[in-house]
C-alpha cells in the first residue's frame, strides 16, 4: 500500500510561525525554527512554509527562514506565498526548498505552472489552491489567503493545473481551516477522483482520527497538519501510530 | 585531517543544493563543477538529477561531461548516481522516445507500471516514502553503500521511471510500488546508484551519503 505523507505546514507572517481561523485572524504561534526541528526530529515527512501576507504585498520573506531550515533538516520542504515568476521560483529553490507552491499568481497567469514546470520538473511544481464551498459539491477558488474571489471552480481548475504541468495540489478547504473540525472530506474526494497527481488535504486536522477519514474516504495522498501540531495536542509520532492502527500505510520512523 | 572532497557534477538542471547541504553535512567538501577535466580528476563523484532523461542527456553533452563520466567508470572511480543520475547510467530509456543513456550498468529505463499487480489504477509519480528491501536473491546488503541501514528503512521517492537492471546481480535494494519491485539501489564495481533521495530522507538517507562519503 502506497504510504500517506504527513506534512507540517508552518504559515509564516514575517519572522513568526502563525496560526489563524479561515486563514484569518493570524495569531503568533513562536519561531519557526524551533517548531521545524522540532516536527523534523518527531519524524515528520515533509514540511510547507507558506507566507501568509506575501501576496498582498508581492514579496516572500521565507528565504532566510528557508536558509536556515536547509543547514540541518532533511526532508522535502516546499515553500508557497507570493511567487510569481521563475526567477522567484529559482530564487526560493536556492533558498533550499524542493518543491514551490503557487497559489495568487497562477491564477492570474495559470503559463506560469507550466513555465515552472518545464524548468524544474513537475515534481517541483505544487499548484496550491484555496477552495471555499459555494453549493453542494461544488468550490470556488479563492486567492490571497481566502480574501480574494476568482469565480473559478475548484474541480475545473484542479484538472487544467495538472493538465499544465502541476505535479502535486495542495488543497486547502478555507471553511475547515483552523477551526479543528476535520477535513472538507467531499472537496478531498471530488479532487482526488479526477486527477492522478498527489491531493494533499489541508485544513482543518482536529484528531489523528480526521486524517483516517480524509484518507479513506477522501483519497487523500497526504496530509498537511498545522494547529495540532503547534499546539501540542498531538506529536507527529502520536499521529503516525494512529495511522497505521487504523491500517493507513505510513512510514516507517523510530525517533532516536 | 582534511575533509573528504566529493565532487558534485553541476550539468544546469535541477536544484543542487539540497544535494550539497546534505553531503556538508555529512562531512563532505563539496566541488561543484562542469568541467570534464574536474570530473575526471576527481576522487569521489556525485551524479545528480531531476526532471527528464532527454534533456539531462543533451544537457551532459552539451558539457562534454559523457565521455568525462564514462571514464570514470574505467578508471574506477567511486560514483553515485542520484534518482535521475541513477537512470541515466543505464543503457537507455523509454521516457518521450528511446533515448541513449551512458551505459555504465547494463538496463532500460522503463515506465512504472500504470496499474497495481491487483489491477487498480496506481497513482504516477511515486512520490513519498517507502521501504527498502533487499533485491530478489539477496539476504542483505553488506558491503554496499547500505551497510549501515536496516531493511525496512524508508527513504522518499519522487519518479515516474524506474530502471530495469538488465543483470540482477546488480540490483541491491528494491522497494515495493502498487506490488511490484522498483529497483532502489543499484550497483556495479564502484558505481552506486539510489532512486530515492537520500539527501532528502532525513538520518537514513544520511547514513548512506556518510557511507559514501567516508569509504
Amino acid at each position: 500500500m502506497r504510504n500517506v505523507r504527513l506534512i507540517a505546514r508552518l504559515d509564516i507572517k514575517g519572522p513568526n510561525l502563525i496560526k489563524g481561523i479561515h486563514l484569518e485572524g493570524l495569531r503568533v504561534i513562536g519561531s519557526p525554527a524551533e517548531h521545524a526541528l522540532r516536527y523534523y526530529e518527531q519524524g515528520i515527512d515533509e514540511l510547507v512554509y507558506m507566507d501568509c501576507v506575501a501576496s498582498l504585498y508581492g514579496r516572500n520573506h521565507l528565504g532566510d527562514i528557508v536558509r536556515a531550515a536547509a543547514e540541518n533538516i532533511f526532508v522535502p520542504m516546499t515553500v508557497g506565498g507570493g511567487i510569481r515568476s521563475v526567477d522567484d521560483a529559482t530564487q526560493i529553490l536556492r533558498a533550499g526548498a524542493d518543491k514551490v507552491a503557487v497559489n495568487t499568481a497562477a491564477v492570474a497567469n495559470p503559463k506560469l505552472i507550466t513555465d515552472i514546470a518545464r524548468r524544474f520538473g513537475s515534481q517541483c511544481m505544487v499548484l496550491s489552491i484555496e477552495a471555499k464551498q459555494v453549493g453542494a459539491g461544488r468550490w470556488e477558488v479563492y486567492t490571497d489567503n481566502g480574501r480574494e474571489r476568482t469565480g473559478l471552480d475548484v474541480i475545473d481548475w484542479v484538472k487544467q493545473g495538472v493538465s499544465m504541468g502541476a505535479g502535486e495540489i495542495l488543497l486547502t478547504s478555507v471553511d475547515r481551516e483552523g477551526t479543528r473540525k476535520g477535513f472538507d472530506i467531499d472537496l478531498i474526494h471530488a479532487a482526488s477522483a479526477e486527477v492522478s497527481v498527489p491531493i494533499i488535504a489541508s485544513g482543518g486536522m482536529g484528531s489523528p482520527e480526521d486524517m483516517v477519514s480524509v484518507v479513506r474516504d477522501g483519497g487523500a495522498d497526504a496530509v498537511a497538519m498545522a494547529d495540532i501540531l503547534h499546539y501540542k495536542r498531538a506529536g507527529v509520532g502520536d499521529i503516525r501510530a494512529h495511522a497505521s492502527a487504523a491500517g493507513l500505510g505510513v512510514r516507517a520512523y523510530e525517533q532516536a | 585531517m582534511s575533509k573528504p572532497e566529493i565532487t558534485l557534477i553541476d550539468y544546469g538542471v535541477g536544484n543542487l543544493l539540497s544535494v550539497q547541504r546534505g553531503l556538508e553535512h555529512c562531512g563532505a567538501e563539496v566541488v561543484l563543477t562542469s568541467d570534464p577535466e574536474v570530473v575526471i580528476a576527481a576522487s569521489r563523484v556525485v551524479l545528480p538529477g531531476v526532471g527528464a532523461f532527454a534533456n539531462a542527456m543533451q544537457a551532459l553533452e552539451e558539457r562534454n561531461l559523457v565521455p568525462a563520466i564514462r571514464e570514470l567508470a574505467k578508471r574506477g572511480t567511486p560514483l553515485l548516481g542520484i534518482c535521475l543520475g541513477m537512470q541515466l547510467l543505464l543503457d537507455e530509456s523509454e521516457e518521450f522516445g528511446l533515448t541513449s543513456g551512458l551505459g555504465l550498468i547494463p538496463g532500460r529505463v522503463v515506465p512504472i507500471p500504470t496499474t497495481t499487480v491487483a489491477g487498480d489504477a496506481q497513482k504516477i509519480p511515486h512520490i513519498g516514502w517507502n521501504g527498502l528491501v533487499p533485491a530478489e536473491g539477496r539476504t542483505d546488503w553488506r558491503e554496499s553503500v547500505l551497510t549501515d541501514n536496516a531493511p525496512g528503512e524508508a527513504t522518499y521517492f519522487v519518479h515516474s521511471f524506474m530502471s530495469v537492471p538488465a543483470d540482477p546481480a546488480h540490483r541491491i535494494a528494491d522497494c515495493f510500488y502498487g506490488g511490484y519491485r522498483v529497483a532502489a539501489v543499484i550497483a556495479k564495481d564502484q558505481i552506486t546508484a539510489c532512486q530515492f533521495h537520500p539527501e532528502k530522507s532525513g538520518e537514513v538517507g544520511l547514513k548512506i551519503l556518510r557511507r559514501f562519503v567516508d569509504a
